[in-house]
C-alpha cells in the first residue's frame, strides 16, 4: 500500500526524518518496501497566471502568452498546449530551471517570438500524469509561489508491505493510530460533523439476515454539479496513493477508503429502480462491471440488487448500467460492512483484484461506515455542490462483531516472551492502541476497539506488547537443552556415502525439477499415467516425474549446448508413482553418463564410457552394503533402454532399478549426438545394509591358477563363474576375469575367457596335488555345462 | 722376496681407475680370486723359514685386507654412480598433470542443507522429513490457515485435481510430526517446496528447512538465541541479527529475521516465531503446558548469501560452469 509521507503527518507527527519514519513503521511490522520522492527537485519552476494569450503571428499551433510569474513585470511565454486559458494558474519553468527529463530552460526564439520560459505539462514535471495539455493549477495558486510550495511536492510515498493481519492499517487513519503508539503520542480518532440534511430524500434499503451484511450506511445527495472538477490537492493525494482520478464522485469514494479505510461506491440515483436488497446472486445472473467485463455470478457471490437486478458485486465492484457518469446530477453513496468470509476469495474467482475487495475480504471496522458518509458527503459537497438528503443507516446489529475482551496473564506475557516487562509499561503499551484495560488478580482485561478486530485472543496481546516493547528489547537467552544421544545406524548405508561415492567417481550432483512435460514423462515411463498438475506453471513442467531421467537428460542437453562434451550427473530424490489410485512417493537414486570414460589426459588411450564404467559405479554403491553379492545384474529389457546392453539390478531376487544404454530410437527423438547411459535405483531397497562379521584371516598362502576356456559367444560370463564356485567350494577365495578374447584362432561365434582363480584354506597350505585336483574337476565341470575348451 | 707395497700400489691404483662394477670384480679376482696375486704370494709362504713365515703372513693378510677395503670404497662409490644414473634416467616432468578419473562434487543446496542437519544435529535436533504431495489439512488448515484465509492466496499452491496439493512450505512436516510424537519435540525439517511462481527470483520449486522446539517453558527468548547461534555457524563469523515483526498464521508473535551484511545492509534470512496456540491445539498439545518456537529458511537464500551467487535459477540449471564450482 502506498502512503504519502505529508498525508501521514496530518495525524500523526513525530519527530522523525523520513528515513527514520520508514525504519519505525518497518520496526513495526509495517515493512517498507520503499521511500520514494513524489518528484525530482524543482527549481526555478513557479505558478504561472496567464494574463493574456495571443495567436502567434508565424505558427497555427502557438500562442504568445503574458504570464504573471510573480515578478514586477509579466513575461512572454510561447505555448504549444491547446488547452491554455487565460485566468488560469500553471507550472512555469523560468530561465535556468532543469526539469527532470534534463531539459534545461533558456531564453530562446520560437519562430521568432521571444520565450522567457516554458509552461509545464505534468509529466514534464516528473509527477506522472498523463493527461493532455499543460497542468491546471487553478485559483488557489498565488503567481510566483515555487511549484514545489504549490503542489505539496516535498513529500514521499512510502510503500508498505501490509500482512494479512493488519487490514487495519490499509489507510492513513490505522498506520497513523499505530506511529502514535509506538511513538507515545496523542492520538484522537477523526470526528466528523453530521451532515445536516437539506432534502427527505432517503432510499430504501433491506438487508437479508446472515447473508454476509450486516451494516448498510448511504446518503442521496441531488444536484450535484455534474461539470465539477476534482481540485488538485485531492487529485494528488490520490496519484501519491497509486489511485487514478476518475470523476469527483468516485475520487471522493477513494479519498475517503485511503483515509479511514472504508471502501464506498456511489450509484446515479436515477438509474436505481425499487429497493436496494443485498442477497446471494441468482443463477445464471450476468452483471456488466464498472471495467467493462461481464461476469456470470456463482450462488456464493453477493450482490446489491434493485428491482431490475444486480447492480454490484458486493464489496468488489460496481454495475456499469448504475455509475456515476458525466450527467450524473443525483448519487447515492454506499458505505456498508461486508463480512471477510462473504468476500473472500469471490473478486479473485473472477480474475479481479480490487482495493475494495482486498479491503473487505481482510475485515473493515464495522463501525466506520456512517463516519465515511458524513466524510464522503462534506468532501463531495466541497467539491460539485449539492443538497444533501438524511444518512440512510440499517444495520442487522445482532450480525455486527462484537469485540470481547480479552485476557492477558502476566505471567504468560514473561513465559511466552522470556522476559517480564514492567505492569506499568504493559498498560502504557497497550493504551497506546486506544486500547481500554482494567487490571484482573492476574494481568488485565483488555478491549481493543472495532479497528482492531484482530485482537481475539491472548497471543494478539502478547504480540502487540512485544511489537510495541521492541524485539530488539528481547534478551537472547540460551534454552535448556535436553541431552538425548544421536542415532548413527548401521543398519542403512546413508545418503551422504551414497553421495560421496559417486562423486568421488566424477559425478556430479544435479538437482532437477520434480515436474516434467507430460510428453517427456510418457517416454520414460511404462504405461500408467502420470499425476498431472490443474495448474503446472507451463507444459514443460506439468507432470510429476516418474523417473528422474528426463530431468538428467535435460541437463545433459543443456550442457552440450554449453560446451561440455563429457557430462557425469546424479540425482537424489523422489518420483512420483500411483498404484491403485494412491500416490507412492519413492526416493531414488539416479545417475547419467555422457563422454569418455576419463577426463581428457595424456598417457591414456581415449575412450568412450559404456556400460561396465557405470556399472562398476553401482556395484562400488552395493559394495557399501556390506551386502554386494546379494545384488545381481539380469540382462533384460526396458522401454527406454538399447535392448542387448539393458541391465535389470535385484537384490534378494527383487528388481530394484534399471541400468543401460539410452535406446536409440530416443536418442535420435531427443536429438542427441550419442546415447548417454542411464542408471535408477528404488533408495530403500539399495541402503539396507548388513553388519558386518569378522571372518578370521588364513595365515597359509594362497596360490592362483589361470585357464582360458572357449565357448560359445551365449554363454554368460555369470554363469561360468557360478560353476566355478560351485566346484571349488570355500577353497575359491577370488575369481577375475582378466580378458576375454574373440578373433584369431577363436572359431566364430565362439570366445575365449580367461579367468584367474585364487585358492586358499584356512587349515593348510594347498598342495600342488590339492590344486590339480580342483583344477581338473574345474575343467570337466566346465566342459560339461558349457561345453567349453581349454584354449592352448 | 715379495715386494707387497708394490702389489698394493697396483691393486690401488686399478681399484682408484675403475669406472665400473665388472671391472671391479675382475680385479678382485686378479689380485684376490682363487689365482690372485695375493693369493699365489699366500701359496709361496710354504717356501719360508719358520721365522720368516709369520711377518710375511701377517705382512699378506694386512695387504689383502686393505685391497678388500680399497674394493669395498669403490664399490660403494660406483654403487652411488649407478644409482645416480638411473634416478636421472628415471626423472619424470612433475609438473605433468596426474591421470586417472576427476572428482565430481555436491550441488550447493545440498551441501548447504548438510551443514545446516549438522548444525542443528548436533544440538539434539532431528531430522524428519514428510510427503512433497500434501492434503490442505497440513499444509493450510492445521497451521492456522483456515479455508479463505489471505494467506493461502498468497502461497500460489499447486493443486492436483482430486484437490491435493505440493506442500508450499515445509510446515505440514511440524504438523505430522507432534501429531505423531507430542511435546516435547525438537526437529529440523528440509526439503523440496513448491510455489506457482516463477521469474527471475522465484522458480516453481525451491528448497526450505523448517525449525520446531515445543517444550515447557519455551520462550521467544530462547528462538533469538538460537537463531542468532545458528546464524553464526553457518556464517563462521560474528553476526548482528534483526528481528523485526511480521505475520505467519502459525506463529504468533512472528517475526522475519534480518542479517547484517558485510557490507552493511540488511538482508531478509528467514521467519520464525512462537507457535500459535492454535496450531498446538490442533494436534493435541496443550498450549497451556507447552510453548514452542518455530522458523522456516529457504536453502537456496542462505546459500546464495553464503557463497555469492546472484541468480537463483542458476541453481535448477544445472550447468556444469556452475555446479563444478562446488566440489
Amino acid at each position: 500500500m502506498k502512503i504519502s509521507e505529508t498525508w501521514l503527518r496530518e495525524w500523526v507527527d513525530p519527530d522523525l526524518d523520513s528515513v527514520a519514519l520508514a525504519h519505525r513503521l518497518t520496526m513495526l511490522g509495517l515493512e517498507v518496501d520503499s521511500v520514494e520522492p513524489v518528484a525530482a527537485e524543482l527549481s526555478a519552476v513557479v505558478v504561472g497566471k496567464v494574463l493574456e494569450i495571443i495567436r502567434h503571428p508565424n505558427a497555427d499551433r502557438l500562442s504568445v502568452c503574458t504570464v504573471d510569474a510573480g515578478q514586477e513585470q509579466p513575461l512572454s511565454i510561447v505555448c504549444g498546449a491547446s488547452n491554455v486559458q487565460v485566468g488560469e494558474h500553471y507550472p512555469l519553468a523560468l530561465i535556468g530551471a532543469t526539469l527532470p527529463g534534463g531539459l534545461t530552460i533558456r531564453r530562446s526564439k520560437l519562430r521568432g517570438e521571444v520565450s522567457e520560459g516554458m509552461l509545464c505539462s505534468g509529466t514534464e514535471l516528473g509527477i506522472g500524469e498523463t493527461e493532455e495539455g499543460i497542468l491546471a493549477l487553478g485559483d488557489a495558486a498565488t503567481p510566483g509561489t515555487s511549484i514545489t510550495t504549490a503542489l505539496d511536492l516535498d513529500d514521499c510515498i512510502i510503500d508498505i508491505d501490509l500482512t494479512p493481519n493488519r487490514a487495519d492499517c490499509f489507510c492513513v487513519l490505522g498506520v497513523a493510530r499505530d506511529v502514535a503508539a509506538s511513538e507515545q503520542l496523542a492520538f484522537t480518532e477523526p470526528e466528523f460533523a453530521a451532515i445536516v440534511p437539506e432534502i427527505d430524500t432517503g432510499y430504501p434499503v433491506e438487508l437479508l439476515p446472515e447473508a454476509g451484511c450486516p451494516r448498510f450506511c448511504g446518503r442521496v445527495i441531488e444536484a450535484i454539479d455534474p461539470q465539477a472538477e476534482t481540485p488538485l490537492w485531492l487529485r494528488e493525494r490520490l496519484r501519491r496513493s497509486g489511485v487514478r482520478s476518475i470523476s469527483p464522485v468516485v475520487d471522493v469514494t477513494n479519498f475517503v477508503m485511503l483515509e479511514l479505510g472504508q471502501p464506498m461506491h456511489g450509484y446515479d440515483l436515477s438509474k436505481l429502480s425499487g429497493k436496494l436488497v443485498t442477497r446471494r446472486a441468482a443463477a445464471d445472473e450476468e452483471l456488466v462491471l464498472l471495467d467493462g467485463q461481464t461476469v456470470k455470478l456463482d450462488p456464493e457471490v453477493l450482490v446489491i440488487a434493485d428491482a431490475n437486478g444486480a447492480v454490484a458485486m458486493a464489496g468488489i465492484m460496481g454495475g456499469l448500467k448504475t455509475a456515476v457518469d458525466e450527467q450524473t446530477t443525483t448519487v447515492f453513496l454506499e458505505s456498508a460492512f461486508f463480512t471477510p468470509d462473504t468476500i473472500a476469495g469471490r473478486a479473485r474467482r473472477v480474475g479481479l483484484h480490487t482495493d475494495a475487495a482486498v479491503r473487505f475480504e481482510r475485515g473493515v471496522d464495522p463501525l466506520n461506515q456512517a463516519r465515511a458518509v458524513e466524510r464522503a458527503t462534506a468532501l463531495l459537497m466541497e467539491i460539485a455542490g449539492g443538497k444533501p438528503g438524511p444518512l440512510v443507516e440499517v444495520s442487522l446489529e445482532d450480525e455486527i462483531p462484537v469485540a470481547a475482551p480479552v485476557l492477558l496473564r502476566r505471567q504468560r506475557l514473561a513465559d511466552v516472551l522470556g522476559v517480564e516487562i514492567a505492569p506499568a509499561e504493559v498498560r502504557a503499551l497497550l493504551a497506546g492502541l486506544q486500547l481500554s484495560i482494567t487490571e484482573t488478580p492476574d494481568g488485565w482485561s483488555v478491549k481493543a476497539p472495532s479497528a482492531r478486530f484482530d485482537l481475539a485472543i491472548e497471543a494478539d496481546l502478547i504480540e502487540e506488547v512485544v511489537r510495541l516493547y521492541g524485539y530488539e528489547s528481547i534478551p537472547s537467552i540460551q534454552g535448556v537443552s535436553r541431552t538425548t544421544l544421536g542415532t548413527v545406524t548401521e543398519s542403512e548405508v546413508s545418503l551422504q556415502r551414497l553421495r560421496a561415492t559417486l562423486v568421488s567417481r566424477g559425478y556430479q550432483e544435479a538437482i532437477t525439477y520434480s515436474f516434467v512435460a507430460k510428453k517427456i514423462d510418457a517416454v520414460f515411463s511404462q504405461g500408467g499415467t502420470a499425476l498431472e498438475l490443474s495448474n503446472p506453471i507451463s507444459s514443460e513442467l506439468s507432470v510429476m516425474r516418474r523417473s528422474l531421467w528426463p530431468g538428467l537428460i535435460a541437463a545433459l542437453k543443456r550442457n552440450l549446448s554449453r560446451q561440455h562434451n563429457r557430462v557425469r550427473l546424479f540425482e537424489t530424490g523422489i518420483r512420483f508413482i500411483t498404484e491403485h489410485s494412491e500416490i507412492i512417493e519413492e526416493n531414488v537414486i539416479s545417475g547419467l553418463l555422457f563422454g569418455t570414460a576419463l577426463p581428457e589426459q595424456w598417457g591414456t588411450e581415449s575412450r568412450p564410457v559404456d556400460l561396465f564404467d557405470i556399472k562398476s559405479d553401482l556395484q562400488g554403491l552395493f559394495e557399501l552394503t556390506g551386502a554386494g553379492h546379494e545384488f545381481d545384474f539380469i540382462a533384460a529389457t526396458h522401454p527406454s533402454l538399447r535392448p542387448g546392453r539393458t541391465i535389470q539390478v535385484n537384490r534378494g531376487g527383487t528388481n530394484i532399478g534399471w541400468l543401460g544404454e539410452l535406446h536409440p530410437a530416443l536418442v535420435k527423438k531427443l536429438d542427441l549426438v550419442a546415447a548417454p547411459f542411464l542408471f535408477e535405483l528404488a533408495m530403500k531397497p539399495l541402503i539396507v545394509a548388513k553388519l558386518t562379521s569378522f571372518t578370521p584371516i588364513s595365515r597359509f598362502p594362497a596360490v592362483r591358477r589361470d585357464i582360458a576356456v572357449i565357448v560359445s559367444n551365449d554363454v554368460q560370463v555369470r554363469d561360468i563363474e557360478m560353476a566355478v564356485r560351485d566346484v571349488a567350494g570355500e577353497m575359491l577365495r577370488d575369481t577375475v576375469i582378466f580378458d576375454i578374447f574373440s578373433g584369431k584362432n577363436i572359431e566364430i561365434g565362439s570366445k575365449s575367457v580367461a579367468l584367474g582363480l585364487i585358492l586358499q584354506k584356512t587349515s593348510r597350505t594347498l598342495t600342488d596335488i590339492d590344486v590339480d585336483e580342483i583344477m581338473h574337476a574345474i575343467i570337466t565341470r566346465l566342459g560339461h555345462d558349457f561345453n567349453a575348451t581349454i584354449r592352448e | 722376496m715379495l715386494d707387497v707395497e708394490e702389489l698394493i700400489s697396483r691393486a690401488c691404483s686399478a681399484i682408484d681407475a675403475c669406472q665400473d662394477l665388472v671391472d671391479l670384480d675382475a680385479i678382485r679376482v686378479r689380485f684376490l680370486g682363487k689365482k690372485g696375486e695375493l693369493t699365489e704370494q699366500l701359496k709361496q709362504l710354504g717356501s719360508l723359514s719358520a721365522e720368516q713365515r709369520p711377518a710375511a703372513g701377517q705382512m699378506i693378510n694386512q695387504a689383502k685386507q686393505q685391497v678388500q677395503e680399497a674394493l669395498q670404497a669403490r664399490r660403494e662409490v660406483l654403487d652411488e654412480q649407478k644409482l645416480m644414473q638411473e634416478l636421472a634416467a628415471g626423472a619424470v616432468d612433475v609438473t605433468l598433470p596426474g591421470r586417472g578419473q576427476d572428482c565430481g562434487g555436491l550441488h550447493p543446496v545440498t551441501r548447504t542443507r548438510e551443514r545446516i542437519e549438522g548444525i542443528f544435529s548436533a544440538a539434539g535436533f532431528s531430522v524428519s522429513a514428510g510427503p512433497e504431495i500434501e492434503d490442505e489439512e497440513h499444509n493450510f488448515t492445521a497451521l492456522n490457515i483456515p479455508e479463505n484465509h489471505p494467506a493461502r492466496a498468497m502461497h500460489d499452491t499447486f493443486y492436483f485435481p482430486t484437490g491435493r496439493l505440493l506442500r508450499t512450505h515445509t510446515s505440514p512436516v511440524q504438523i505430522r510430526e507432534m501429531t505423531k510424537h507430542g511435546a516435547p519435540i525438537r526437529l529440523i525439517a528440509p526439503g523440496r517446496v513448491y510455489r506457482c511462481d516463477s521469474d527471475q527470483t522465484h522458480t516453481p520449486m525451491f528448497h526450505q528447512v523448517e525449525g520446531l522446539v515445543v517444550d515447557r517453558g519455551v520462550s521467544f527468548s530462547n528462538l533469538k538465541a538460537v537463531l542468532h547461534d545458528f546464524v553464526e555457524r553457518f556464517f563462521e563469523r560474528k553476526a548482528e541479527l534483526r528481528f523485526r515483526p511480521s505475520y505467519f498464521p502459525f506463529t504468533e508473535p512472528s517475526a522475519e529475521v534480518d542479517v547484517l551484511s558485510e557490507s552493511d545492509c540488511w538482508l531478509e534470512i528467514l521467519g520464525c516465531g512462537m507457535v500459535h496456540p492454535n496450531v498446538l491445539s490442533h494436534v493435541g498439545i496443550d498450549p497451556e503446558e507447552f510453548t514452542g518456537y518455530a522458523f522456516g529458511m529457504g536453502i537456496e537464500r542462505l546459500a546464495m548469501l553464503r557463497y555469492g551467487v546472484d541468480d537463483l535459477r542458476l541453481f535448477f540449471d544445472n550447468d556444469l560452469h556452475f555446479l563444478r564450482q562446488f566440489r
